[in-house]
């Protein structure tokens, strides 16, 4: 649990504490929809990817795609969640134009993966667990274009029938940041399973956000649903205000109404999306088209052995191994390229070093140059290579960081011992020569080597720049030190 | 003998020794078409150039000594399954213009084994109807007429009335038609003909156009018991592409009709003599016990307590599935859209459903819609799927003890067109011996077996156990053997 102060929305009648859980859709990464064997790919040519079946046609049957059911599966094991080994599929009945069959094939009453649980990594580097309820598996509707032509709606089924998990959360988080935790955790866990890859911006992956506000130690109140809000950040505002939204309600002694709202993002508040005429009864029923789907434990258990090192395993295995602080373990396995890179640099050598490094220099200059680390003008080996010269001596930590900014600049992913040959920074470890570089920068400040000698300390960094520019940065600090506590003594 | 009368069997004998090419087979077919289908309607679109194309091909063929199976054997159509390039109505104004893109699983396997479209027959809107009056394209007559009344026009049941109504008269020899709660098996009693509704998964839904997908299972109808045998073998077999189709090969169900009777015990239900139940139904139904006791069989009376709960069941699963099944229909994407300008989606649906759908269409959507509503599911949908456990829970426990059940197809002959429309639930009576059959999944077969007083072919019903057709087709030709009809329509083809 967070030690932290814990997030309160000031009312007039006092504090109020925000409960939240969170419904993500996230589409399945499979190449073939959930019952069709039409393609998923994103991007296409709107109406270019549908067959009979993700059109409705009359007398056209669904057929399950196992691998969409292993998508399932995995994120199942990797949400430490019951896999259910019988659920069933259900209709779930309203009238769209861009839902073609008029109902889309979900799971309600028996969903495929059961409860589980994530662990969220706060900024102050505590963890936070969170309920999964259930994940189940349902058709993505196709896309409606209403501003395509001036008259007509237009409708892109290119979408229609892919492969959805709604992950539902229990109403377990407390704050805005934990709701943001959340997705980041879900969305890198996702990506390690290749089960969806977590792309808020393409609508990959979409959150609605269940909101209701309490006073501390109360039971919950009635909860709000606010729809299809696309970003992490837009999660975090959109539990803000609408968390202030319902404290006014209820100071204002009103009563919040369950219902369906929609984030509005430029003007920064939720407004209510359907009225009560509208209401929609989904009419519910087994699909008779599908039989209930069984899963094979064998089948499982392979599905469970062919996962990979899931962030919180990679994450203690960072700290238990290379003794790096929960936080920085956290940053480095929140995505897998970064710890791929990570462990490439850290491999037998310095792991807290090449941590400092990746979350330091490399992250700054990713940044400034707006590269994933997938496409890094350094790659690991090369970095690696920077280290192993600061770790035999052949230049200093403020020559390596001279040497990096020019790999950087270079972006051609230079050897750094190349560099270091090129232009001379090898540091300089012939005692000879420092020697008399200190004799003659103390020659030159006779008068500071008395002021030194009669008690002034301090100076000793004046000296060791001295000798250090005197040696054009390459000399070697530790001999440096040592030949001018010698001499000056 | 004229052609129109021969059955599969001996038209396939015939071609093959060349007395008769398949171009001829067909003429003589579609000739008939051409006489009675006016008055008949029994097809809503006859195929002649198909039907000959197919023919010539057949002729070929069987030419090169490469005949297949059915090479060469003129069908009907029911116009619930989608037929590539051939417009597929179901019955139904809303699917008026629809002209498949794709072939219907089971009548590809007909035409892979060499059948002749003689075109698309007629049938109640959506298979929805025990009459063939609900259909968009009119009602169907029935080739049979009551002793000394001409003036009468009979329905020849439904939903499969155009597939019952061709076969009976000659326009076709055989038909394919589909069963939801007793569209195959009551029409073929009204008509005279045989047809059997396999076991649910037998054969491919994929392709058909959906009613209530539990309970929906196409099947055949033909002159004979054995021509049954012979189409089912081609259409029935394991889909992929149905996801409720069943793995498992298909017997030689033709040979099964000469199975002998002896040693096998024919169950009898007690509760199966509802009240109102025509004494020459009971006489009929008692001599088919008669004529199978005869032949070695063994009659058992066995209880299927749940009997009574089956309609209302049915009646309840059936539309619930209906009302979702028919959601498609919306005039977005296919078939018949009605908008007026400045209409908004739903005002779009509203006009495209309200003038696409018929009135007992509507109807079922409309109470299937209320049964699955929230506040009722329980009540209706959810119990109703309980009870039907219970039904299935019957017949497995009854054929712990017997082989198959004998029983009447319908309660009645066939009624006038026009009668019984007033009320609904009078017309949904005529499925009572029947929906039990598709409610537990099992393969049910009617066969003529005597005529009624005013001279109405009636028939009797085998139920047998799931996947256990080739007993049902053994029993079926034993009371046909027995029986020996050999009374026709007045309306037939060279009558």
């Amino acid at each position: 649990m967070s030690e932290a102060k814990p997030y309160r929305v000031s009312g007039d009648t006092g504090e109020w504490e925000v409960v939240i859980g969170l419904e993500v859709h996230a589409q399945v990464i499979s190449n073939a929809k959930l019952f069709s064997g039409a393609a998923t790919a994103f991007g296409a040519e709107p109406n270019t990817q549908v067959s009979f079946v993700d059109a409705a046609f009359p007398g056209m049957l669904p057929v399950i795609n196992r691998e969409c059911v292993a998508q399932a599966v995995r994120t199942g094991l990797g949400l430490n969640a019951e896999i259910n080994l019988v659920s069933v599929f259900d209709r779930k009945n309203y009238f769209y134009a861009d839902l073609p069959a008029g109902y889309q094939i979900s799971q309600y009453s028996r969903p495929v993966v059961g409860k589980g649980t994530i662990l969220l990594d706060m900024p102050d580097g505590t963890t936070r667990e969170v309920g999964i309820t259930r994940l189940h598996l349902e058709q993505d509707a196709g896309k409606s274009l209403h501003d395509q032509h001036p008259a007509k709606s237009l409708i892109d089924l290119n979408r229609a029938g892919v492969a959805l998990m709604e992950i539902v959360s229990e109403p377990d988080m407390r704050s805005p940041e934990e709701a943001g935790a959340y997705l980041r955790k879900l969305r890198t866990i996702l990506r390690y399973l290749g089960t969806c890859d977590g792309n808020m911006e393409e609508g990959s992956m979409r959150c609605d956000v269940n909101v209701s506000v309490r006073k501390p130690g109360e039971g919950f109140r009635t909860r709000c649903e606010v729809k299809n809000v696309n970003s992490v950040r837009f999660v975090m505002q959109a539990i803000e205000v609408e968390a202030l939204r319902q404290v006014r309600v209820w100071e204002e002694g009103g009563a919040v109404e369950q219902e369906t709202r929609l984030y509005d993002a430029n003007k920064g508040q939720t407004r209510s999306m359907r009225s009560k005429e509208h209401a929609h009864d989904y009419r519910y029923f087994p699909d008779p088209d599908l039989l209930p789907l069984v899963l094979d434990p064998a089948w499982v258990e392979e599905l469970k052995r062919g996962l990979p090192e899931l962030p919180d395993a990679r994450k203690a295995r960072y700290m238990r191994d290379f003794g790096l602080s929960a936080y920085d373990a956290g940053v480095l396995v929140l995505e897998q390229e970064t710890a791929a890179y990570y462990e490439a640099v850290a491999k037998g050598r310095d792991a807290k070093l090449a941590a400092n490094w990746v979350m330091g220099d490399l992250f700054a200059a990713l940044n400034k140059t707006g590269r994933s680390i997938e496409n890094s003008p350094v790659s690991a080996g090369n970095l690696g290579r920077l280290l192993d010269l600061m770790a035999d001596n052949t230049i200093s930590g403020r020559i390596a960081k001279q040497v990096f900014e020019t790999m950087i600049e270079a972006g051609t992913d230079p050897d750094p011992a190349a560099i270091v040959e090129a232009e001379g920074l090898r540091q300089v470890t012939d005692t000879g020569a420092i020697e008399a570089a200190v004799d003659a920068v103390m020659a030159k400040n006779a008068d500071k080597v008395a002021e030194y000698r009669s008690g002034k300390d301090k100076l000793f960094g004046f000296f060791v720049g001295q000798v250090m520019k005197a040696m054009a940065g390459k000399g070697n600090p530790a001999l440096v030190n040592d030949v001018l506590k010698k001499k000056l003594s | 003998m004229s052609l129109t009368e021969l059955s599969i069997a001996e038209a396939r004998a015939g071609l093959d020794r060349k007395s008769f090419s398949a171009v001829e087979l067909a003429q003589a077919h579609l000739d008939a078409i051409a006489a009675l289908n006016p008055r008949l309607n029994a097809f809503i679109l006859p195929t002649p150039e198909r039907a000959l194309a197919d023919a010539r091909a057949a002729d070929d063929r069987i030419a090169r000594g490469a005949a297949r199976p059915l090479e060469g054997i003129p069908l009907g159509i029911k116009d619930l399954f989608c037929t590539r390039g051939v417009r597929s109505t179901a019955g139904s104004r809303i699917l008026g213009n629809f002209v498949p893109p794709y072939e219907s699983t089971v009548t590809a396997n007909l035409f892979r084994d060499g059948a002749v479209m003689l075109g698309k027959t007629n049938l109640d809107e959506f298979a929805m109807g025990s009459s063939n009056m609900t259909s968009a394209y009119g009602g169907v007559e029935n080739p049979w007429q009551r002793k000394g009344d001409a003036a009468t026009r009979l329905v020849p049941g439904g939903s499969s009335g155009g597939s019952a109504a061709a076969v009976a008269a000659r326009l076709c020899l055989g038909a394919t038609a589909t069963d939801t709660g007793g569209s195959i098996r009551q029409p073929a009693a009204f008509c005279g003909i045989a047809g059997i509704k396999p076991t649910y998964g037998r054969c491919s839904r994929w392709g058909i156009v959906a009613f209530a997908s539990s309970l929906d299972q196409a099947g055949p109808m033909a002159r004979s018991v054995r021509d049954n045998a012979i189409l089912l073998g081609s259409m029935a077999g394991f889909d992929p592409k149905d996801s409720t189709s069943a793995e498992r090969p298909v017997p030689d169900f033709a040979a099964a009709c000469d199975q002998p009777m002896k040693g096998l015990r024919i169950g009898v239900p007690k509760e199966y003599r509802v009240p109102g139940m025509s004494a020459e139904i009971e006489a009929l139904w008692q001599q088919g016990m008669a004529w199978l006791r005869e032949q070695g069989a063994e009659i058992r009376e066995i209880s299927l307590p749940h009997t009574k709960y089956a309609l209302p069941t049915y009646y309840i699963v059936a539309p619930a599935e209906a009302s979702s099944n028919l959601a498609r229909y919306d005039g977005v994407r296919y078939g018949l859209r009605v908008i007026e300008p400045g209409d908004s989606l739903d005002e779009m649906y509203e006009r495209t459903r309200g003038e696409g759908f018929g009135a007992e269409v509507r109807r079922r959507i409309l109470i299937g819609t209320y049964v699955l509503s929230a506040g009722y599911y329980d009540a209706y949908y959810l119990k109703a799927q309980k009870v039907r456990a219970l039904i299935a829970r019957d017949f497995e426990r009854a054929f712990a003890d017997v082989d198959a059940i004998l029983t009447p197809t319908a309660p009645s002959a066939a009624f006038g067109m026009g009668e019984k429309m007033d009320d609904p639930v009078t017309m949904y009576l005529n499925d009572v011996f029947t929906v039990t059959a598709n409610l537990a999944g099992l393969p049910g077969l009617s066969v003529p077996a005597g005529l009624s007083a005013e001279g109405l072919p009636l028939g009797l019903q085998v139920v047998g156990r799931a996947f256990d057709e080739e007993t049902v087709f053994a029993v079926g030709a034993a009371i046909e053997r027995a029986a020996g009809f050999t009374a026709r329509p007045v309306l037939r083809a060279g009558g």
